[in-house]
């Protein structure tokens, strides 16, 4: 199991510095951020004391290096727009998308169990087979026109919800949240449930084929053998067999999420760091762009490795020998 | 596993003299309702994108024929030329009906290429990976897990901002997004074809290798392929829009639906809901009715598909 631990450890310390390697790279061609940031009348001595400033007069390999040598430190360069940390504004913005995916987390397993649940004990009736058909379009609807549709209705027709923005935050452990007002839950529920409708219809779909697996196994007659009432029997037997699975994707499908927000946040004109990303791309902000893609990658990693160990702590049967396992 | 599989492997029942397999699949396809539909819907679509030039009642990118009078319509007005929008006109007075059509010829075109290409490419790198096998497969599988343990959209994402923006970009960008599935369900099924008598005679024969692995195993790798592949034309034509819409795709004189769809966007919060509606709503008809059809389609192809 140790042994396990420390190859899987070590493979995690071998995608992170790949992903620095190519973040790097394929963000130094971005262009060149002294054509942005200096004034168009500046003239080539302005010019090079900008490359000076932000070390982009040395040469690749140095510039590499350093970065290296920086980022384990935790220093991922300064932001060329905002004159701080990239780190420091990536920081900012962390919470809200995090608020963002675990909410839709929460909505995708609090619509798609129930509804995956009722398809798979009644496969054949009129409300399952609707559950299982609206469950393809979740898969297929494009997920930011969706979100439009969503503001056009709530937002421009009914006019009972904001169309877009973050609601009044709450610091909660040093971490701002919005989560605690009336005023934050109208501007999250849209862009959470946009972001939940896809994981939604794979729970249902996953949450389907478990039970229509699991009630025809012995120990479920049993129960009803015994007389134990219906909604004892789902709620002691089923749930609790179903469930591993469909916990094990969706924290492999967290870090999807996470990288979904890019696109929800910039429906909703959402401050979160997916929303950064974007802005930052357009004004070449090299540092910040970076700081996000080594993030995401840390935090997919983590999850990854979390996911792993708890699959492997839930299932004895997972071999731990093979090197692909 | 070996002791019981049988030698002779679990095909489709035999086909009966005078009925061609090709023919069989398609009726079993259209057998399913939705399928029927699904498959109804996306040949329509198809045609009307390949004819759009002769069928649009305008070519919204030649400005002769617009007129900046007629901009921002609601659906059914009748533009100064006495012809009837009927789905409303843009903000150029462009008529969102041949907007549309030749929005679907781009997401369409692009989807399918880039599919095509990663499909070739997966399916010879997969072929290959399992032939060779050892240190090569491993390495080949390791860069796909790799590969798709990040999000498809941040690969392309960042992909496209180093590219810039262009058709050939945004398909190269979603082949190298895409290659790894194909790689991957084209090896499992090589590592089983791999293994059978008939490879085994084809070496005895002394044929080249190239010859046993393009004609003799990939044409036996090819059914999971196309399952896999409809599957993603969907996935790929969802993904374009999505990168449009971000700003990164197509440029803007060949706008696809996802940025006709951004394009509506800025008028949404103004009541306009027409220019983001009516190309969501053709967005949505291309992708579920291929998923349908692809549904279907996995449960034809499998050799267990029971009558």
């Amino acid at each position: 199991m140790i042994a396990y631990l420390i190859r899987r450890l070590g493979q995690s310390v071998l995608v992170l510095f790949t992903m620095a390697v190519l973040v790097f790279f394929a963000v130094f061609a971005l262009g060149s951020p002294v054509d942005m940031l200096a004034s168009p009348d500046a003239d080539q001595a302005e010019r090079a004391a900008l490359a000076v400033r932000f070390g982009l007069d040395k040469s690749l390999p140095v510039q590499f290096a350093t970065f290296i040598g920086n980022a384990l430190h935790g220093d991922l360069g300064a932001s060329f727009v905002y004159g701080k940390s990239a780190l420091a504004v990536i920081g900012e913005r962390l919470p809200a998308t995090i608020e963002l995916a675990v909410l839709a987390l929460v909505f995708s397993v609090l619509i798609g169990v129930p509804l995956g649940v009722i398809a798979g004990l009644r496969p054949n009736s009129i409300a399952g087979r609707a559950i299982m058909s609206t469950s393809i379009f979740g898969f297929s609807l494009p997920n930011f026109w969706i979100g439009l549709m969503l503001i056009l209705f709530f937002a421009v027709y009914l006019g009972w919800l904001p169309a877009g923005g973050r609601g009044p935050t709450t610091n909660v452990l040093g971490m701002e949240l919005s989560i605690f007002s009336v005023e934050g839950w109208r501007h999250l529920i849209l862009p959470a449930l946009t972001l939940a409708l896809y994981k939604a219809s794979l729970v249902v779909r996953l949450c389907e084929a478990g039970t229509r697996e699991i009630i025809t196994q012995e120990y479920i007659r049993f129960a009803r053998a015994k007389g134990l009432s219906r909604f004892r029997i789902i709620r002691l037997h089923l749930l609790k067999n179903m469930m591993i699975p469909v916990v094990t994707i969706l924290g492999m499908e967290f870090g999807a999420m996470i990288a979904f927000t890019v696109v929800i946040e910039t429906v909703f004109a959402y401050p979160g760091m997916g929303k950064l990303l974007i802005e930052s791309i357009n004004r070449l902000d090299r540092p910040v762009v970076v700081a996000y893609l080594m993030v995401t990658t840390v935090i997919f990693v983590v999850i990854n490795l979390i996911v792993d160990f708890l699959y492997v702590a839930l299932d004895p049967r997972v071999r731990l020998s093979g090197p692909n396992e | 596993m070996s002791e019981i599989t049988p030698t002779t492997p679990l095909t489709l029942p035999p086909v009966a003299k005078g009925e061609r397999l090709l023919l069989r699949q398609v009726r079993d396809l259209v057998a399913s309702p939705e399928a029927a539909i699904g498959l109804a819907v996306l040949i329509t679509l198809v045609a009307i994108a390949l004819l759009a030039p002769l069928i649009a009642p305008q070519n919204p990118y030649d400005l002769m024929q617009l007129d900046i009078m007629d901009n921002m319509l609601p659906p059914g007005s009748a533009l100064g030329n006495g012809a009837t929008a009927w789905l409303g006109t843009d903000d150029q007075g462009r008529d969102m009906l041949s907007t549309i059509m030749y929005g679907m010829r781009v997401s369409l075109g692009v989807g399918i290429a880039s599919v095509l290409i990663a499909s070739v490419i997966g399916a010879l790198i997969g072929v290959l990976s399992a032939y060779i096998g050892g240190r090569f497969d491993a390495l080949i599988m390791r860069i796909v897990d790799l590969q798709l343990s990040f999000p498809s959209i941040l690969i392309a994402l960042v992909l496209l901002t180093v590219f810039g923006r262009g058709l050939d970009k945004v398909v190269l960008s979603l082949v190298f997004v895409q290659w790894a599935y194909y790689a991957r369900t084209v090896r499992a099924s090589a590592l089983v074809e791999k293994n059978k008598d008939y490879i085994a005679a084809a070496r005895c024969l002394e044929m080249p290798q190239w010859r046993i692995l393009v004609r003799h195993m990939l044409p036996n790798c090819i059914p999971p392929l196309i399952v896999v592949s409809t599957v993603q034309v969907a996935h790929a034509i969802t993904l374009e829009s999505t990168l449009s819409y971000l700003g990164v795709g197509v440029p803007v004189t060949q706008p696809s639906l996802g940025m006709l769809i951004a394009t509506g966007y800025s008028f949404l919060l103004s009541g306009n809901y027409w220019i983001s509606t009516y190309p969501g709503i053709a967005l949505v008809l291309i992708v579920v009715s291929i998923n349908l059809v692809g549904d279907r389609l996995r449960a034809v192809l499998n050799p267990r598909f029971t009558h």
